[in-house]
């Protein structure tokens, strides 16, 4: 797939990706087997019909590639770029036992930008016609993530009015405030939520669920369900020393200053980023990258990724690895962090690592990091970024009486129905699992969606 | 309309106004302690603000906000009948108001004054008594004076040129206080961080519960970035969720000082552009 030159696309935000063209997509989409029992779906975690659509891109008929990944996949256009294919679908491709496995996230992302629906309902649901909205049947959602993004598109789709809550001022949840524009550009997001609102979602923004509004309340005002789809999203910092310096910031706080504050667009925009020269980010998740090829964007000369396994060992999609990689962005492996160091103004100067090795597996089964002892390194840096990982925002458990949630305080509920323990509400997306994917918390809206319409269309 | 200012006052002109915005879902929740997060244009930044008024009958809560920066210089051309952009609230934990037999000492510095003053009112409307200790450079810079009267059992000033009250710092009015003999059931101190480390210190020492109010740098406000962290007891904990209130006798004041300047080269460009274009640069 074309892309932009590595040493042009670090001065600026735009899509690396460009995308297919055309004749592309078709060559590409003739690559696939059409097999009979065909593993990709298995290892999708929505269960596409994989060969049904890209046998439609094949065959000239996009408007029904459309329509049948609409038909399990309520968010195509960012799926395709953010998904890991590499551990899912394109993991089970039978062509990737000798050659590439067919590039079905690319094919995705090709037929969901290519197709132009004729309106919000096919836009969707990819099918021409939606219901009618239903009078005085409203279901509320709190958090405009993926997990409610999908639930409000998928209950606006079958006639059933849906209200919106969210803290932030713009709907998307991470896709807007965390995932950077260079990866997934907002107008993909933006284009849903126009969608949703054309079939009658409102977006109230800046409310707050717990604070503004709580859930018992929305049920008393006449909802008739609650979706909470509020995220992780609390940051977890390093705990060692100097890490309230002037310099160390969350992932989450870099990147929503960059992503939804625009502040690679300062002073145009009003919201500041820290000037990092020379930059440690510590993580190896796509959260740590996405930081670090941001960082390189706003100018830093060196990027180092700090991580206490090895390149093999990170979580982050393959393809950002590839990138960061070609970037510039150095891999830092087999160090962990152990202090900061700053000046007399409370700005960080440096960090001092230790140096570890891989012991045997662990539960996971990924190699256990081990200290080597007396071994250490100190690198020069005046930023640093955090991301190794979110915990459970406690806002909404702790001002919904009766809410249950596991001993990590994430929300429990019953896996087939969505439903949480209180009647009615539901939840879904990362504040059930853990920081997860897009696609799994697009994929839990779903079955709450499918919930809530079976009872309220019954 | 949702957000639109019903009453604007030019409290110290060019540098200090109040605004009474009409945003009832805010104002139903709205307690002693909580603040909202506002910006005021679309390419504009979030900033956090006190809410230093409630009413909840009316749907209105009242901020008062020192001009500082380009996002309060900007709120500051905002007019009766305009709307502020986003408004989000209330937010932080409000204020652990319960009924004393002693004392409460309030005390206000600058701006710090009128989100006090919130406080103020909610011990008093728990029928605590009341003592309101304020100060400013100045008297032209002393705000809500007439307010706290209300609210408050007495009121003492300060201004540092003696030009009202007494001439001198709210702390020494604060030791006065302590040292009078009045049982005192705690303290709570607003405004400039070296006054609440003054007014913590003074605390510490007549071995009073010092509560204060800490302004850091804040993103979202709930809890999802860490911007907002400060230093209490050794623990990192978020001002936006955990507080903003913590014990006085327990923060890291200087590391919260040197946290305060992280943006300061940024902060001042964008206000010195704004300055001289006096437009946001969205043009509406
Ligand atoms: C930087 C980054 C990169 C990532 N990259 C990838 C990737 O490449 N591929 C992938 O599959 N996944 C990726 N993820 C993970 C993925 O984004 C998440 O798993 C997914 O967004 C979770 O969706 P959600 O709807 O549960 O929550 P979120 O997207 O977190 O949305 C929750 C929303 O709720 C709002 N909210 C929170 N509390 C409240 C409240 N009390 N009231 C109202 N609203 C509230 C938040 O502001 C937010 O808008 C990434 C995550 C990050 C942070
Ligand atoms: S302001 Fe982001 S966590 Fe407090």
């Amino acid at each position: 797939m074309p892309e932009q030159p590595p040493k042009e696309r670090v001065s600026n935000f735009r899509e690396v990706a460009l995308g297919y063209a055309p004749d592309m997509a078709l060559a590409e989409a003739a690559r696939c087997l059409r097999c009979k029992k065909p593993a990709c779906v298995a290892g999708c975690p929505v269960g596409i019909d994989i060969p049904g659509f890209i046998a439609a891109l094949a065959d000239g008929d996009p408007r029904r590639a459309y329509a049948v990944i609409r038909q399990t996949n309520s968010l195509p256009a960012v799926c395709g770029r953010v998904c890991p294919q590499e551990t899912q679908c394109e993991q089970a491709c039978v062509l990737g036992k000798k050659h590439e496995p067919v590039a079905i996230g690319r094919l995705e992302r090709y037929v969901a930008d290519a197709f132009l629906a004729d309106d919000a309902c096919e836009e969707l649901t990819g099918a021409p016609a939606c219901p009618a909205g239903l009078e005085d049947v409203r279901v509320a959602c709190i958090g405009a993530g993926p997990a409610s993004l999908t639930v409000a598109g998928t209950l606006a789709a079958r006639g059933i009015g849906v209200d919106v809550y969210e803290a932030l001022h713009e709907p998307g949840g991470v896709l807007v405030y965390g995932i950077p524009e260079f990866r997934l550009p907002k107008a993909v997001v933006g284009r849903e939520v126009a969608a949703m609102r054309g079939l009658g979602v409102r977006f109230f923004t800046n409310w707050v669920g717990g604070r503004t509004v709580t859930v018992p309340e929305l049920l008393a005002k006449g909802y008739r369900a609650v979706f909470i789809g509020v995220g992780a999203g609390l940051p977890t910092f390093l705990n060692i020393p100097g890490e309230n310096l002037i310099g160390v910031f969350s992932a989450n706080e870099y990147l929503t200053r960059v992503n939804l504050g625009r502040a690679y667009a300062f002073p145009d925009w009003d919201t500041p980023v820290y000037p990092g020269k020379r930059v440690v980010v510590f993580g190896a998740g796509n959260v740590a990258l996405d930081a670090a090829r941001t960082a390189a964007r706003l100018g830093a000369q060196r990027v180092a990724i700090v991580y206490r396994r090895t390149e093999n060992e990170m979580p982050a999609r393959r393809e950002e690895i590839h990138h960061a990689k070609e970037e510039g962005i150095e891999l830092f492996c087999l160090h962990a962090p152990l202090s900061f160091t700053g000046d007399a103004n409370g700005r960080l100067v440096s960090v001092l690592l230790q140096k570890m090795r891989l012991g045997e597996p662990d539960d996971s089964g990924r190699c256990r990091p081990l200290a080597c002892e007396g071994e250490y390194c100190e690198l020069a840096t005046d930023m640093a970024v955090v991301a190794v990982g979110t915990r459970a925002n406690p806002l909404l458990p702790r001002t919904t009486p009766g809410l249950a949630t596991n001993r990590w305080g994430y929300i429990g509920v019953d896996e087939e129905t969505g439903e949480t323990n209180i009647p009615n509400v539901f939840a879904g997306g990362d504040i059930v699992t853990g920081a997860a994917t897009v696609i799994s918390a697009m994929g839990a809206g779903r079955r709450a969606a499918a919930t809530i319409a079976g009872r309220l269309l019954a | 309309m949702a957000n639109t200012i019903l009453r604007k006052r030019r409290l110290i002109p060019g540098q200090t106004s109040e605004l009474v915005i009409d945003a009832p879902h805010v104002a139903a929740k709205a307690r002693p302690g909580n603040f909202v997060i506002l910006r005021v244009c679309p390419t504009g930044e979030r900033i956090p603000l006190t809410i230093a008024d409630a009413d909840a009958d009316a749907g209105t809560i009242t901020l008062v906000y020192l001009v500082l920066g380009k996002t309060t210089a900007h709120l500051d051309t905002l007019e009766e009948g305009e709307a502020i952009l986003d408004l989000c609230g209330p937010l932080g934990q409000p204020t652990h108001i319960r009924p004393h037999d002693g004392l409460v000492l309030c005390v206000g510095g600058g701006t710090g004054i009128a989100a006090m003053h919130h406080i103020a009112k909610g011990h008093h409307q728990a029928g605590n008594r009341v003592t309101g200790i304020i100060g400013a450079r100045t008297r032209g810079l002393l705000l809500f004076e007439a307010e706290l009267a209300a609210v408050c059992d007495t009121v003492l000033v300060a201004t540092d040129d003696g030009s009202h009250g007494r001439k001198g710092l709210v702390t020494h009015l604060l030791e006065e206080c302590l040292g009078d003999g009045s049982p005192v059931a705690e303290i709570v101190a607003v405004g400039p961080v070296p006054m609440m480390a003054a007014v913590s210190e003074v605390a510490g020492r007549f071995g009073v519960p010092c509560l204060v109010s800490l302004n850091s740098i804040m993103l979202d406000g709930i809890g999802m970035c860490g911007a907002c962290r400060v230093s209490v007891g050794g623990e990192t904990r978020f001002a936006c969720v955990d507080g903003p209130e913590f014990d006085g006798g327990l923060v890291d004041f200087k590391e919260l000082a040197q946290r305060l300047t992280a943006f300061r080269p940024m902060e001042q460009q964008s206000y010195a552009e704004f300055q001289q274009h006096h437009v946001c640069r969205c043009a509406n």
